[in-house]
């Protein structure tokens, strides 16, 4: 399955190929990675994603989770050019008596100028040095309602662009934990389900067989629904993790095994046992290498999915519970119609969600094109 | 093929039996139950309960007995067809789960029809027309297809339809037409709102199975037996129709299996942007209010459709290919 990047004309392919065997592997699967122009876009936008992930709380020009009632639903600030470099002006709030909404007029009399590496809020700048600048913010007097929201505001006046920013910090990450749990789980038990075979191969089977008799969504939302409600964010963020490994793992052990049955029998293997190799050489040896890059593929394109499903089982209220943000939490203000239409910006989110699937997409099928270079 | 079949349906009654059993004790496990929170509300609304009828309902309600207590109970009646009350109204749950999950299943069937009936035909020319500029379009539809969530196709759809006709039409029926009997102008209602719905249901599996179906093909095209039969002389559409696509539809018809129950409840958000009265709703609410008799019948019921697709599956797929009876 070849993305139409993916493929080259054979003339180009072939040419390349002469050094195939002289040069290390990692550096065919690179070149060949680099070969699927899409995939190397998804891995910028992605890296893009993650850096401004990493510079949240430096790059959010307000607090995610401080209500501002002059503010509900202001529309994303319109930036002007003042007298010194950009600028925002001024909001004056109404009450739309007809349809009981709030509107915003724009008070041009004043431009509030916008600085740059500002003191704000205090935070931790990567989680441990306490810092208080952010890259920008409104310089304003504070009985002005002048504050600048790039992507508008919420229904309680918060910044929508600092609440995309934290709750990417969940988004982007928890589906990554995720997958990375399973994967170890996955590998481990399909290893030892394919290797040592028998009574514990049967029970395994046994087991995955069992789980996978439920359909997946309603069992990962029993399963949700059983956490505990009173739990700190972090302990909470963590049994999601734990959720979404404990029945993602089956797919992956399944394959590992095949692939693992198919090595054991393998000449090389059984050389190795015969020159005295024990289980454990055998199986870090000669094993898990030749799986790694399956293994490795798997992972890959699971990651769109799982973070997928965090969005969905925060929709749900099952996930992520607020006060804290996560990308299925702001989904939940925009699942009405009405309020997609009077505030578009509410879905900004959905489409940061898209991009990041579809990235991921693009970026798995490249992966997976590359980690059989020979090909 | 007796054999096969027999075989077959003890393996899955022997699994039912054991999921019942894992299924109700996930579903009891976060501690309280809705008897709790409906205590509580008679208390807010009216003063002190006497402790006896506490008392008396947790006995009729049997929120004290362990565990394989409460679950034989259950399974014992659900065998008879009682799936027992329903905390949260006094409704059965058996008349809470059939009137939705008939919607449910009817919806999901014409979504699976619909992504059959349009994934095989693309897939098949994107295979046959493999790098022209079609093929790519489709390609990139497919992955956009598959990473638009279901829910955000449901809102764009609901946004355009309401500026388009000027009028909300989420639901399967106009408010005028809700209790209306049938009737044809209740019929064209009805088709005007379902459309919606079976699309949204249809375009991640369809997005899905046209690359699964296109990969297929892809591969049995490079076969022996297709170089015979075009030389041979036989026509094109006979060579892919007979030959090719015949063998290149197994993860097809294995995917019914999996499809069905799928689409009965992964789209639980769909149905809730587009109020539809489906059993996902349901569902989500039992477990939100730890309603958990309507909860636990709801998932064994779906692990009890997904085991039924999946032997659909296998005796389609041992009728397409001989080959599979003789494992």
């Amino acid at each position: 399955m070849a993305t139409a990047a993916g493929e080259l004309p054979r003339a180009a392919r072939g040419k390349k190929q002469e050094d195939v065997g002289q040069i290390p592997q990692w550096k065919l699967m690179v070149r060949r990675f680099r070969q699927s122009k899409l995939s190397v876009a998804a891995l910028f936008v992605l890296g893009v994603m993650y850096l401004f992930m990493i510079l949240g709380d430096f790059i959010a020009p307000y607090q995610h989770d401080v209500l501002d009632s002059n503010n509900p639903f202001a529309p994303p600030t319109q930036i002007v050019w003042g007298p010194d470099g950009p600028g925002i002006y001024g909001l004056k709030q109404e009450l739309d008596q007809e349809k009981f909404q709030w509107v915003y007029t724009i008070d041009t009399s004043t431009i509030y100028p916008i600085r740059f590496f500002v003191q704000g809020y205090e935070y931790r700048f990567l989680g441990f040095v306490p810092s208080k600048l952010h890259l920008f913010g409104v310089e304003a007097p504070p009985d002005v309602n002048a504050r600048i929201f790039l992507w508008g505001a919420d229904k309680e006046g918060r910044d929508l662009f600092s609440r995309v920013l934290k709750g990417s910090q969940v988004s982007l990450t928890l589906g990554f934990f995720g997958v990375f749990l399973f994967v170890i789980i996955g590998s481990i038990v399909g290893t030892a389900s394919g290797y040592f075979g028998g009574v514990l191969d049967n029970l395994i089977q046994r087991i995955i067989e069992l789980i996978r008799s439920f359909p997946d969504l309603p069992l990962y939302m029993a399963l949700a629904a059983a956490l505990p409600l009173n739990v700190s964010i972090t302990v909470r963020y963590f049994l999601i993790t734990v959720v979404i490994a404990v029945i993602g793992w089956t797919g992956l052990a399944r394959e590992v095994r095949g692939k693992v049955l198919a090595f054991r029998g393998a000449d090389y293997t059984a050389a190795a046992i015969a020159a005295g190799a024990g289980h454990w050489h055998v199986i870090t040896h000669h094993l898990i290498p030749n799986a790694m890059s399956h293994i490795v593929v798997v992972a890959m394109l699971a990651i769109p999915g799982s973070i997928g499903l965090e969005t969905a089982l925060s929709f749900l209220g099952l996930g992520i519970l607020p006060p804290a943000v996560s990308w299925g939490i702001l989904l939940r203000d925009a699942q009405t119609v009405q309020a997609v239409v009077t505030y578009p910006w509410l879905l900004i989110p959905v489409i940061l969600l898209i991009i990041t699937v579809l990235s991921f997409n693009l970026l798995g099928d490249g992966v997976r094109d590359a980690v059989d270079p020979y090909a | 093929m007796l054999n096969f079949i027999a075989r077959r349906v003890v393996n899955m009654i022997f699994l039912l039996i054991i999921v019942s059993f894992v299924g109700f004790w996930i579903i009891q496990l976060p501690p309280g139950s809705i008897l709790d929170t409906q205590i509580q509300r008679l208390r807010a609304q009216g003063g002190n309960l006497p402790e006896s009828l506490i008392q008396a309902l947790r006995t009729r309600y049997g929120v004290d007995d362990p565990f394989y207590v409460q679950y034989w109970k259950w399974i014992s009646r659900s065998l008879q067809g009682d799936f027992g009350t329903s905390f949260e109204t006094d409704q059965t749950v058996a008349e809470r789960i059939y009137n939705r999950l008939g919607i449910s299943v009817s919806l999901s069937l014409t979504a699976l029809l619909f992504t059959w009936l349009v994934s095989i035909p693309i897939g098949v020319y994107s295979a046959t027309h493999r790098y022209s500029w079609p093929d790519y379009i489709i390609t990139f539809v497919q992955f956009l297809g598959l990473s638009i969530p279901g829910f955000l196709l449901a809102l764009i759809l609901l946004i355009t339809a309401s500026r388009l006709w000027d009028q909300p039409i989420g639901g399967l029926f106009s408010p005028q037409y809700a209790d209306a009997p049938w009737s044809v102008a209740k019929l064209m209602d009805f088709l005007g709102h379902v459309w919606i719905a079976i699309v949204v249901l249809a375009v991640g599996a369809t997005a899905g199975l046209t690359r699964v179906m296109r990969a297929n093909l892809l591969d049995v095209l490079n076969m022996q037996y297709i170089q015979t039969a075009r030389a041979k002389g036989l026509q094109e559409a006979t060579v892919i129709w007979k030959h090719a696509v015949r063998n290149a539809i197994h993860p097809l018809v294995m995917s019914l299996g999996t499809l069905l129950p799928a689409l009965i409840v992964g789209e639980t958000l769909i149905a809730i942007i587009l109020s539809l009265p489906t059993i996902g709703p349901l569902y989500l609410d039992a477990l939100r209010s730890q309603d958990m008799y309507l909860a636990g019948t709801i998932l064994v019921m779906l692990s009890a459709l997904l085991l039924i697709g999946n032997l659909i599956a296998d005796l389609l797929l041992a009728w397409v290919d001989p080959r599979v009876r003789l494992e």
